[in-house]
């Protein structure tokens, strides 16, 4: 008891110290990145780092940005975010659902350091959350997809059934159904976020049942190549993949994590920051979907970016009742508008998606 | 050229002086790495043989770390030798875990604990409260002793290659962690994401020092290789696994049984690793999720030969990986260095500690003239027969 | 009947790079050596591969790349294990480490390259016959390489003289040397043949299989086929066999997955792995196949003079 206190006062020292010296040099403001995979993903890891790029383009000498790669969302991560946050980085990104845990407990040991986590849902007076909203993107591909398919079956590579990726299947799901209300859309699960040659199986599984268009939420363009030698349709997911498949990419859903990296930084400089979940999308620029290939007709580029613009206007919602699960349940009613809570508590697949989820009770 | 010629003995004062050797090799390795991506060495080196050791949280993160090396690494050791190639330690830990976090998980949603009360409830504890950690522990020991059994009953009964079989019960248990935390075992209050509930406080290793992570555990593991050296030193079944191993023709004539070493050795092994599962799961990580290892069971293969399949040798190997592990994150952060370097790095300090190594069984030796066999072209008869 | 046959041509698809490394190892263990660095071999064949077909513009030049990737990596190990006689396990275990990082580090710069496209594949003639054409003659002609390979394999083996030698060394390095055969130069020549052979399966994955470059590209499977050879109880066919089983199961459970199959698909995700675990204790019950296939010397360190 008597140590801890003594403990603080240490640290109030410190960063009384800490503080007066900033009165004298502007010391850059120090921020880190703790990332899941590698940045050489192409994907997930690469996108956000892509968003830590932007901060130090923007920003300049005013922040020194580090970042420590592939770290395990086990015990690990506790120990890798703790040195970050002893090493007197004031704000410090998590970029991976399993950090929140870890970070949680650090944040309560270090009340003047910014904690922010990407894709969870606790907080706490120093951490906040954050995330982005890809079924906008998906919700888009639908209806490009169900305009190009020919046999009214699409295919999705899942990789985890969690909350995020149900949310993908079914927004793509409710936009193919705009264009065709009997489209069927079968799931298949790789159980990884990240094994191309495993994505490349499960693609050509669903092209063999007989999906002409195909949607992911894998890391990698493994799903794309796969239907170009098929000679079907896909997307590419993350960052922009039209360069890995001349003809089948329909176009990419894109998260673009700038935006907001550059949000939290201003927050620090200006001493603005508060706790509070952020929900990002296409509005803040952060989703979007790009790149649509010639090969869609006009209307149907209309039709999404009729949507695009609802969507950034705030007019339109893509979870709007009745929305009824492949069970035959209904989980909105007519004319209702899905809020967040709704959002995060999906564990449904809609009418129109073939299958159960993988142990979802 | 060069020759190796046997020692009659293994050389006592090699055997110390070659770890050393290696380390020597490695930091001018790595300060020639380090100049050639132009970081100053002296910082480079300190990252990973100062940084670690610098304070006491920085000390209890590396033994943090290196007690489920040790404990898979010492049942491993049992193993081999005893001619017995398990593995998959790292499936073992992984059941270890699931079985260890089951019991844990069960106590809490039970309201056993202390903080899970519903109103209107009165809590029954099953027995004092101090039992939970250590019945945790030992199911954790239980479940991976379970999944080591699979291997040493298909070995027995149907000779099944227990490399095989280890191996792939790993992804299988990757697979059912999967499936249970998805499904069953799922936190209802988790917006369905992939966990169980955090575990109840009354499930939880005690820490050991006050302020850090480091758990009981560790106590277990020192206690675990004391015991095993003991087990090796001075038993009559010790000295059937190395007799056992080694030589079976003389086991036999020994009257020893195969079958028996093969089974205390799959048991032990399995046990250890499981042992260590259920240490993460109720020591830092508190709650299942599907990352529970980090390739624990990998690294303590490498760990084990490294400390030359002895209990204290392995202590000091599971010290040393875990340093360069830690070592490797803190490069990033400080460096500024790629991740993958460090695999590079650990895996060339594997290469020249093994090949130091040969020096304890092996002198160098100039050979003046050409020292090869004299290649005899013989009648195809001979030393052909298959 | 169409799915089906589409299930069998990716299955085949799927099993390949698993053949060709499995053979390599199968070699590399019929001499007595026993090489747990499968997985990093493949992975710096598969940056090698993709490179070189990337700024040549050849999946062959790839190919050939990615053998020499391997056979160098393979140049390390033997010299470790057989001129300095470090332990085979980790050994191999320390290559597989080392390879990961490697081929990370060395292959930053071609996360996110694309290569040439593909021509289809078709034999002639034989790809049009309905059924068979799509099941067995649209595929890549290094699936066909891979199965000509097990029949050379075997051939050599148990048909040639230096097969025969080469397990000899295997079966009993101490007999082979006293008759005069060059015992550790066998070896380091079947490990370097194991190690290209690897490097042409970690190519496969990299220049036709993905085809792109990622970190960790290779996922596992150089382990499965390390599996292999003592699932196929050292036998070449049986590789053959075991590979396209697993490719086979694999594909199976995600056919399962897009035909509504009320599993989760965790469990599915188990089959491979629990049907090769089936498949191996029903070949190992006959104790004589596998102690007259098991090379006797494996993973032991040999010294000439020791």
């Amino acid at each position: 008891m008597n140590k801890r206190s003594l403990f603080k006062a240490g640290l109030a020292a410190a960063a009384l110290a800490a503080f007066s010296l900033t009165a004298f040099a502007a010391e850059p403001l120090k921020a880190a990145w703790v990332y899941v995979g590698p940045v050489g993903d192409a994907g997930w890891t690469y996108a956000h780092d892509l968003g830590r790029k932007a901060v130090e383009k923007k920003f300049g000498a005013k922040v020194k940005t580090t970042y420590v790669e592939n770290v395990p969302e086990g015990a690990d991560a506790e120990r890798v975010i703790r040195d970050l946050a002893a090493q007197g980085n004031k704000i410090i990104f998590a970029t991976s659902f399993g950090f929140m845990e870890p970070m949680l407990r650090v944040a309560q040991e270090f009340p003047d350091v910014k904690f922010e986590h990407a894709t969870g849902y606790k907080t706490a007076p120093n951490m906040r959350i954050y995330d982005a909203s890809f079924y906008q993107d998906t919700y888009m591909a639908g209806i490009i997809a169900a305009q190009m398919s020919k046999t009214g079956t699409l295919g999705f590579v899942g990789s985890f059934p969690i909350p995020e990726v149900l949310r993908n299947i079914n927004g793509f799901t409710l936009g193919a159904q705009t264009v065709n209300p009997n489209i069927k859309v079968k799931v298949v699960w790789v159980n990884t976020w990240f094994d191309p040659p495993k994505e490349s199986e499960a693609a050509q599984s669903l092209i063999n049942a007989g999906a002409d268009v195909l949607l992911q939420n894998t890391d990698s363009s493994a799903v794309l190549q796969t239907a170009e030698k098929n000679g079907k349709y896909a997307f590419g997911w993350d960052s922009d993949m039209s360069a890995f498949a001349k003809k089948a990419h329909l176009g990419s859903a894109i998260a673009n994590w700038g935006p907001y990296y550059e949000r939290a930084i201003g927050d620090m400089l200006n001493g603005t920051w508060k706790t509070t979940r952020t929900v990002l999308g296409v509005p803040d620029g952060v989703n979007d979907l790009i790149k649509i290939s010639p090969a869609v007709p006009a209307a149907t580029k209309a039709q999404v970016e009729k949507v695009k613009a609802g969507l950034k206007a705030g007019k339109f919602e893509v979870f709007t009742g009745p929305i009824v699960t492949n069970e035959g349940k209904e989980v909105l009613a007519k004319g209702k508008t899905a809020d967040q809570a709704w959002k995060d508590g999906v564990n449904f697949y809609v009418k129109g998606v073939e299958g159960k989820i993988p142990s979802g009770n | 050229m060069l020759r190796l010629e046997p020692r009659p003995q293994p050389s006592q004062w090699m055997s110390w002086v070659s770890p050393l050797l290696a380390l020597a090799f490695t930091v001018l390795l790595a300060s020639l790495l380090f100049i050639a991506l132009g970081k100053d060495p002296l910082a480079g080196l300190a990252v990973f043989f100062v940084e670690p050791l610098r304070g006491l949280r920085p000390v209890s993160e590396l033994l943090l770390k290196a007690t489920p090396l040790m404990l898979c690494a010492l049942g491993l050791a049992a193993c081999y030798r005893a001619n017995i190639w398990n593995i998959g330690a790292e499936g073992q830990f992984l059941l270890g875990a699931i079985t260890g976090g089951g019991v844990a998980l069960w106590l809490t949603m039970h309201n056993l604990g202390s903080q899970t009360l519903m109103p209107f409830q009165s809590p029954e504890p099953l027995g004092p409260r101090g039992l939970y950690a250590p019945v945790v522990l030992l199911a954790g020991a239980l479940g991976g002793a379970l999944w080591a059994a699979i291997v040493a009953w298909l070995r027995d009964k149907f000779n099944a290659n227990e490399i095989l079989v280890s191996l792939m019960l790993v992804y299988v248990a990757q697979q059912l962690l999967n499936y249970l935390v998805f499904g069953p075992w799922k936190d209802p209050q988790g917006y369905n994401f992939p966990q169980t509930k955090t575990f109840d406080i009354s499930t939880w290793l005690p820490v050991l020092l006050p302020s850090t992570r480091l758990h009981w555990g560790f106590i277990v593991a020192v206690v675990a290789v004391l015991a095993f050296w003991l087990f090796l030193s001075k038993s009559w079944r010790g000295y059937q696994l190395q007799v056992g191993g080694l030589a079976p023709a003389a086991a036999r004539y020994a009257g020893f049984s195969s079958r028996s070493t093969l089974w205390t050795a799959l048991l032990l092994s399995g046990a250890m690793a499981g042992l260590a599962g259920a240490m993460e799961v109720a020591g830092p990580v508190r709650q299942l999720t599907p990352h529970l290892s980090t390739g624990y069971g990998f690294a303590a293969i490498i760990g084990c030969f490294v400390g030359r399949l002895h209990p204290v040798g392995i202590v000091f190997s599971s010290l040393l990986l875990s340093m360069l592990l830690i070592g490797g994150e803190l490069s990033q952060s400080r460096l500024g260095l790629p991740n993958a370097l460090t695999s590079v790095f650990q895996g060339a300090l594997l290469f020249l500690l093994l090949a130091c190594d040969t020096l304890i069984n092996y002198r160098v030796r100039w050979a003046g003239r050409r020292g090869g066999q004299k290649k005899e072209a013989n009648d195809e008869s001979r030393g052909a027969q298959a | 009947m169409n799915e089906t046959a589409l299930l069998i041509a990716a299955a085949l698809a799927s099993g390949t790079p698993l053949v060709l490394a499995g053979l390599g190892l199968l070699l590399n263990e019929k001499a007595g050596v026993l090489n747990l660095g499968a997985e990093g071999m493949m992975l710096v064949a598969a940056i090698a591969g993709f490179a070189a077909a990337f700024h040549t513009g050849e999946a062959a030049v790839g190919f050939v790349a990615g053998a020499a990737a391997g056979a160098g990596m393979a140049a390390v190990f033997g010299l470790l294990v057989i001129w300095l006689n470090t332990n085979q396990y980790a050994t191999g275990l320390a290559l597989s480490l080392f390879g990961t990082g490697f081929s990370a580090f060395v292959g930053v710069s071609m996360v996110g390259k694309k290569l040439a496209d593909q021509t289809p594949n078709a034999v002639p003639l034989l790809a049009d016959i309905p059924f068979v054409g799509p099941a067995f003659f649209q595929l890549h002609p290094m699936v066909y390489a891979a199965m000509a390979l097990a029949a050379v394999m075997a051939w050599f083996l148990y048909r040639s003289r230096t097969g025969l030698v080469l397990r000899a060394v295997g079966e009993s390095p101490a007999a082979a040397h006293a008759l005069g055969y060059p015992v550790r130069r066998i070896r380091f020549m079947a490990v370097l043949v194991g190690g290209a052979l690897c490097g042409v399966a970690g190519a496969f994955l990299s220049v036709v299989y993905a085809p792109l470059w990622v970190q960790g590209l290779v996922a596992g499977r150089g382990w499965i086929a390390l599996a292999l050879t003592a699932f196929a109880t050292w036998r070449p066919a049986r590789v053959l066999l075991g590979a396209y089983l697993f490719g086979g199961v694999t594909m199976m459970q995600f056919a399962l997955q897009s035909a509504g199959v009320q599993i989760p698909s965790q469990l599915l995700a188990m089959l491979p792995y629990l049907a090769t675990i089936v498949v191996l204790v029903l070949i190992s019950r006959n104790p004589v196949w596998i102690r007259v296939n098991m090379p006797a010397s494996l993973g032991k360190p040999f010294h000439p003079g020791g």
